[in-house]
């Protein structure tokens, strides 16, 4: 583990602090709406889930609630971006971006208005309501997307964090979140700047860059400390940013081990995984297994079965890993 | 907003038939845009950039100005021909709609030329757009008002009837919508590709003021405008009447028209017409 980062040292045991990255949305929200008075806040019937709730018992005034319609969430949003409001529009992953895709495109991306896009319950890890609440090409279509950013915290601290930087960065952001208690991996003191990777272990001889982002990042770290018992080391990357992506660490990386796996709750295609393949073919081409959806939608179940069943725990993590270090 | 005395009638009226020009010849040049809508609009643009707005072309960022949001981008045109005319860039770059490197977009696109309030083509998002603008004026305590101008097809998208619900709902009174109710559409008339009527009730019953008038009648277009300042409890909709295709005959009312432009001996017969016209008004107001 990387001492200097600062991160849970209560991380590897059993009784680890566990909640929902996107509780720490609606911390960061009213943190950020207190700092700027521009923030405003928009939901689609989803207030409670999302983790609007508290910023619109505070700031009602600042906070619109335009019922079950997404595409109107979306554009409402980008008026008022471009007349300088800073708008955050919260629902489920599926909805926004799924349901919004062209309003966001042209009214927010093209338009280049300062709307912030926070996807919720996104990934396999929703569970029971099954693959049609289950977001799992969000990123792909926004990554492709001109002017926008995109950004995965692992944990509810860094998604915090991520979405007071988000107030920060001028223009269209999306940001990813998780419905499920997750590991607490960061803490306060973990430093977050968007647009850069870090390393969140590093073995004393590593063979394999695992590089992740979002909650899988706490498989990715359970694998590291497994596969070092059976003397395989590893690095393991927090790549939050996946737009921008932080190219100079994630080239080091493999430069300093010559294999890559990629983690991610998302289609292999389209997603962290196709980013960084995108790089190392343009720059350092290298061998990479992918860890993800292949190109299939999920089910219910409960996220630990699902994460199981897809091919997205630490035992395909460590797979991933063998099968990569054959390929050097 | 004063009324229209005789004189400046005239004047716009003069002025709305140089816009159907340029729009003639800015599609011959182009090769490729719409032809019905931007003609059809051109006496609605003219009042609005000319009369209606509160603007300042040589200082298109104003934070006081009042916002005219373009729902329906393809009739671009015409908005390009009233801005330009008004100041905003020089009538020379109205050949430009189009090509490469132009900032005169097929659809306008709101970066690429000061004056423009969004970006639009896709149908449908104009209204919640201007409803979002809207709202941010009445947050910060500012007195412009925001105008959307919309075509009627595009009132099949799901997208406009959420933003006339949220704009119903937050009574914002500093919006005025109006609507190009030329009945036509790509695939032919409105009301049998998917009715609209009764539009006007709809709109009420979705706590609108509506007002009801003929869009080439500019008295009565700036009358409507008026009203719509003084309504203080809900947003007003102006449901304008128009011709498709206006001041060209053979392009009036005629859907096939909606999307293509004129080859060279169609706008060399339009510029004829619309040239007699312009001598028809200059007399009649002598």
């Amino acid at each position: 583990m990387n001492e200097k980062l600062k991160l849970n040292p209560k991380l590897f045991e059993e009784d680890v602090e566990m909640k929902p990255s996107r509780n720490g949305f609606g911390e960061g929200l009213i943190l950020a709406a207190r700092e700027h008075e521009g923030v405003v806040g928009l939901c689609a019937d989803l207030t409670e889930s999302t983790r609007m709730e508290a910023f619109a018992k505070e700031f009602p005034e600042r906070f619109f609630e335009v019922g079950v319609a997404e595409q109107n969430m979306a554009t409402i949003a980008a008026g008022l971006g471009v007349s300088g409001k800073i708008p955050f529009i919260a629902s489920y992953a599926t909805f926004s971006p799924g349901r919004n895709y062209e309003q966001i495109r042209t009214t927010i991306a093209y338009n280049d208005s300062n709307v912030k896009i926070a996807g919720h319950h996104a990934g396999i890890s929703v569970g029971p309501d099954g693959a049609t609440h289950q977001a799992t090409e969000d990123v792909a279509i926004m990554r492709a997307m001109p002017n926008m950013k995109v950004f995965v915290p692992c944990d509810w601290i860094e998604a915090k964090k991520a979405t007071i930087a988000a107030v920060k960065l001028w223009g269209p952001v999306y940001l990813r979140f998780g419905r499920e208690k997750t590991p607490v991996i960061t803490t306060e003191a973990t430093p977050f700047v968007p647009g850069k990777a870090q390393i969140f272990w590093r073995s004393r001889k590593p063979r394999v860059a695992i590089i992740t982002c979002g909650i899988l990042l706490y498989q990715a770290l359970r694998a590291a400390e497994e596969l070092e018992k059976e003397r395989i080391g590893t690095i393991v990357v927090n790549s939050h940013s996946i737009k921008p992506l932080d190219e100079q660490t994630l080239l080091e990386m493999a430069e300093l081990t010559g294999a890559v796996v990629t983690v991610e709750e998302h289609q292999i295609m389209g997603g962290l995984g196709s980013a960084v393949a995108e790089l190392f073919a343009r720059k350092r081409p290298t061998p990479i297994e992918f860890t993800g959806l292949h190109d299939t939608f999920g089910e219910s179940g409960k996220p630990d079965e699902l994460i199981e069943k897809y091919g997205m725990g630490v035992k395909d993590i460590k797979g991933a890993v063998k099968k990569v270090i054959m390929r050097k | 907003m004063t009324p229209l005395h005789e004189g400046r009638l005239k004047y716009l009226e003069e002025l709305a038939n140089k816009v159907r020009e340029d729009v003639i010849e800015m599609l011959l040049e182009a090769g490729s845009g719409h032809s019905a809508g931007p003609l059809g609009m051109a006496d609605i643009f003219t009042v609005l950039y000319f009369h209606a707005l509160r603007h300042d072309p040589k200082f298109p960022a104003w934070p006081d100005r009042d916002r005219l949001v373009l729902s329906n981008g393809h009739i671009c045109p015409v908005l390009y021909a009233v801005m330009a005319r008004a100041g905003y860039f020089p009538l020379e770059e109205l050949k430009t709609l189009r090509r490469i490197n132009s900032r005169l977009q097929g659809h306008p696109h709101r970066t690429a030329l000061p004056g423009l309030e969004t970006t639009s083509g896709p149908l449908g998002s104009g209204l919640s757009q201007a409803a979002g603008i809207a709202l941010s004026a009445r947050l910060d305590k500012k007195k412009f008002r925001t105008y959307c101008l919309t075509s009627d097809g595009e009132h099949q998208e799901g997208n406009t009837w959420e933003a006339i619900m949220f704009a119903g709902k937050n009574k914002l009174s500093n919006l005025t919508v109006v609507i190009d109710r030329n009945n036509i559409q790509i695939d032919g008339n409105t009301e049998s590709i998917m009715p609209l009527e009764p539009l006007k009730e709809k709109y009420e019953s979705f706590n609108w003021h509506v007002l009801e008038i003929n869009g080439h009648d500019m008295e009565a277009f700036v009358s409507a405008v008026s009203e719509a300042e003084v309504i203080f409890e809900k947003p007003t909709v102006i449901i304008a009447h128009t011709i498709p295709g206006k001041g060209v005959s053979f392009m009036e009312r005629d859907y096939r028209w909606h999307g293509k432009p004129p080859n060279k001996e169609e706008a060399k017969e339009a510029m004829k017409e619309l040239r007699s016209l312009g001598g028809r008004i200059r007399s009649e107001h002598e």
